[in-house]
């Protein structure tokens, strides 16, 4: 028996700070739920936030504080219709069997007779502060056919009219995972097309772990850099680097709860700066150009802060994936992004990255390959994501003729979901068929 | 194997020392762990390979055998580690691997439960995400399994990060004294139903369970006990496609038109390329119409089924 709880209880008296938050607390990023997976909305808490769901607005006051995976449903009160917070009750396992259920719809005529209870009488019910499931039950009263419906349709009647009545919100905590799978749903373009199982297989397959200092060309908006730094956990390096001399937006970190430990790790640098080994300042006057540099370092990280911040609130306003910006004041979240110290990038250029990610969309993974794959050390792991196979199939026949890998290989993962019920399991109907293209190898020495 | 503290971290550009463990590369399906010692070889098809020759070298370099053979000395990663491990167990293969950690919202410092460990496979990747500070408990029924699976985490250098026990998870249920403090908790038993109520007290609300199972009744089971303390139950089968890559010769000469006497034979690249060969000339006229392009199309055969995967989120009651 070797348990070790002590060591466990230890390692939770030594973390300044819990890596998995489980409480909302004001100015955090949360994600939440509205109708299982139906809407997912990206909101940073405070008590000016709000929220709209239906016709009405709610205000997000009621999150702060909750913990992580609390629900909600929406209730009227004398001020109006507000947020509260609801305990599940425990469900009776009702296996009953279903194929017993010789009900079938040869006597459901669709007239829109059905229903006896007309709008003006539903708002009615809504304005004397009826609850939604209130409601439900009303609209089940007064349906002439819903008695005659198979057991699953009545189910699914109710899950309908659920939504729309009594509409229920689960506040999640925002992983790489979930921003993932929210952008898939919305925005795929913006983040090329780059899959849930796609993402795991690239931090996989790039062998990222505590202590690594990762490499990344990040063109899907941040969010490679932020599951890499999710992974780093406050330690080792996510360096962002780009071609040019502007930082391609990394504006999705901030929908991560990253503390400043976790932020200070995610760094940027140019290709120039990080390949132009042998071009750095003459020995003589090292010292004050080293401080200079290091004052315009500051000054540049500070613009390019700021631009980014605008980017930001630029695109909020244009309604990518739901951001809820409080009104009253806006909480800015840590930055991040800071230009790499010269000192690191003096450690990488003798030592090497230990991991390489491109996931640049728009570019031609090859070109951008052959000049950054020098940066990594030998027997390091390198993936390289994009929505198109052929460009990785041109670049992998490139590597291995330059003999500059081994193991390589391409993959496209597919993945499909079930509807898993009683004696009613089957795949899903619908089912995305492309999170793209993986090409993953390990670097090694052509001497 | 992994990273404990920073002064450990992986630095590729150390060289090999005695003792290191390494992975011999000879082609991606044909590697093998080796454990470097200054008096020690290595022998395959290729010839002899002396260990001191290794030492001192960089890893991902080359290394000759006696008949001036090469193979790759590479630093083993959970990836590399899955290829080349013993398999006392089915186990679990790096898109299912990658999925888990992914969906089971692994980071550093969390405290993932694990049963049973098998070949230790997912115990690798999971160590490697909750590195540097959390750890991994896996349980194993079966004491002999148990035993292998201690041997190689002190192998890979990864025990502090993973304790192995032997126990029965479907019979006894994870340990009391786990209680609550689990951030994640992975089940790959044959039903896996009957240690669900123990994973329920063994994780912190709003935790993640994962139920891997190759067979769909035993996924339905579970989710019915499932439904009474979860949420977010949700099901998936991952599966990877991998594409084999070619320069290929392709005829682009058109059909009609061009008076080229080549022109008829032009649709049969067997006989052009058997001409080729004999005579370089012919090959260079034919350049223009018989273009090298690289192609990628999908191997063949691949694995069609390794599991179901079902996830579900503790309920938030407190």
């Amino acid at each position: 028996m070797e348990l070790n709880k002590d060591q466990t209880v230890m390692s939770e008296d030594k973390k300044p700070q819990d890596p998995n938050p489980r409480f909302a607390c004001e100015g955090c990023s949360v994600l939440l739920d509205v109708n299982d997976g139906d809407r997912l909305v990206f909101a940073r808490l405070s008590g000016g936030a709000i929220l709209k769901i239906g016709n009405k607005n709610y205000s997000l006051k009621p999150l702060i504080g909750a913990p992580f995976g609390s629900l909600f449903q929406v209730e009227t009160g004398e001020d109006g219709s507000f947020l509260s917070r609801i305990l599940p009750i425990k469900q009776e396992n009702s296996s009953n069997n279903v194929m017993d259920d010789s009900r079938d719809n040869r006597e459901i005529v669709d007239n829109n007779e059905a229903q006896n209870l007309t709008g003006e009488e539903i708002e009615a019910m809504r304005r004397e502060g009826a609850k939604g499931d209130e409601i439900i039950e009303a609209l089940i009263a007064n349906s002439k056919t819903f008695d005659k419906k198979f057991q699953l349709s009545q189910e699914k009647y109710k899950l309908k009219k659920q939504k729309k009545y009594a509409p229920k919100l689960l506040l999640r905590r925002p992983f790489a995972r979930s921003i993932c799978e929210a952008y898939f749903k919305k925005y795929p373009a913006r983040i090329g097309f780059l899959r849930v199982d796609a993402l795991s297989l690239l931090l996989t397959m790039a062998n990222v772990t505590a202590y690594s200092d990762v490499l990344v060309v990040d063109m899907v908006g941040g969010l490679v850099t932020g599951a890499v730094a999710e992974r780093l956990g406050g330690t080792g390096y996510v360096c962002n680097t780009y071609k040019g001399s502007s930082p391609y937006p990394v504006e999705m970190v901030r929908m991560f709860n990253f503390s400043d430990k976790v932020l200070e790790r995610i760094v940027q640098s140019s290709i120039n700066e990080l390949s132009s080994a042998n071009t750095a300042s003459p020995e003589g006057n090292n010292q004050q150009e080293g401080v200079c540099n290091a004052e315009n370092n500051i000054n540049e990280t500070s613009s390019t802060s700021d631009i980014m911040v605008e980017e930001i609130s630029a695109t909020t306003e244009a309604g990518v994936v739901d951001i809820v910006v409080p009104e009253s004041k806006v909480i800015k979240a840590a930055k991040s992004g800071a230009k790499a110290s010269k000192e690191t990038i003096e450690m990488w250029r003798e030592n090497g990255f230990s991991s390489l990610i491109i996931a640049a969309q728009d570019q031609d993974p090859w070109s951008v390959a052959k000049d950054v794959l020098p940066l990594l050390s030998y027997s390091a792991p390198f993936v390289i994501y994009h929505q198109y196979l052929q460009p990785l199939a041109t670049c992998m026949h490139k590597l291995q003729q330059g003999k500059m890998a081994i193991n390589l290989q391409i993959t496209e993962p597919w993945l499909r979901e079930y509807q898993v019920l009683p004696s009613r399991s089957h795949p899903h109907m619908q089912m995305s068929s492309f999170g793209g293209y993986v090409l993953s190898g390990i670097r090694i020495s052509t001497t | 194997m992994l990273p404990t503290e920073s002064k450990k971290a992986f630095s590729f550009k150390r060289c090999i020392e005695d003792g290191d463990l390494v992975i011999v590369y000879e082609r991606h399906d044909v590697m093998k762990p080796v454990k470097v010692s200054k008096d020690g070889v290595l022998q395959n098809r290729f010839g002899v390979y002396k260990h001191s020759d290794w030492i001192g070298k960089p890893l991902g370099t080359k290394v000759f055998s006696n008949k001036g053979k090469f193979v790759y000395l590479l630093a083993p990663t959970p990836e590399l580690w899955t290829l080349v491990l013993s398999h006392r167990t089915q186990i679990l293969y790096i898109a299912d691997i990658s999925f888990v950690v992914m969906y089971l919202e692994v980071v550093p410092g969390c405290v993932v439960l694990e049963s049973g460990t098998g070949s230790g496979s997912l115990s690798t990747s999971l160590a490697r995400a909750v590195a540097p500070t959390g750890h991994v408990y896996s349980f194993d029924f079966h004491e002999q399994r148990a035993v292998s699976a201690r041997e190689d985490f002190e192998k890979t250098g990864i025990s502090s990060l993973v304790t192995v026990e032997v126990r029965d998870i479907q019979g006894e249920g994870f340990p009391e004294k786990l209680s609550g403090l689990a951030d994640s908790v992975f089940l790959d038993l044959p039903q896996p139903w009957l240690a669900v109520p123990s994973a329920a007290k063994m994780l912190k609300q709003d935790g993640v369970l994962c139920s891997f199972s190759p067979c769909i009744e035993q996924v339905q089971r579970t989710c019915e006990v499932l439904r009474s303390d979860f949420i977010e139950i949700r099901t998936f089968e991952v599966l990877l496609r991998t594409y084999e890559v070619k320069e290929v010769k392709m005829d682009t000469s058109s059909m009609v038109g061009e008076s080229h006497e080549e022109d008829n034979e032009g649709m049969r690249p067997c006989k052009r390329k058997h001409r080729s060969n004999e005579n370089d000339t012919v090959s260079q006229d034919n350049s223009s119409n018989a273009s090298s392009v690289v192609m990628a199309r999908p191997c063949s055969e691949a694995r069609g089924h390794t599991g179901y995967l079902t996830f579900a989120r503790l309920q938030c009651l407190a």
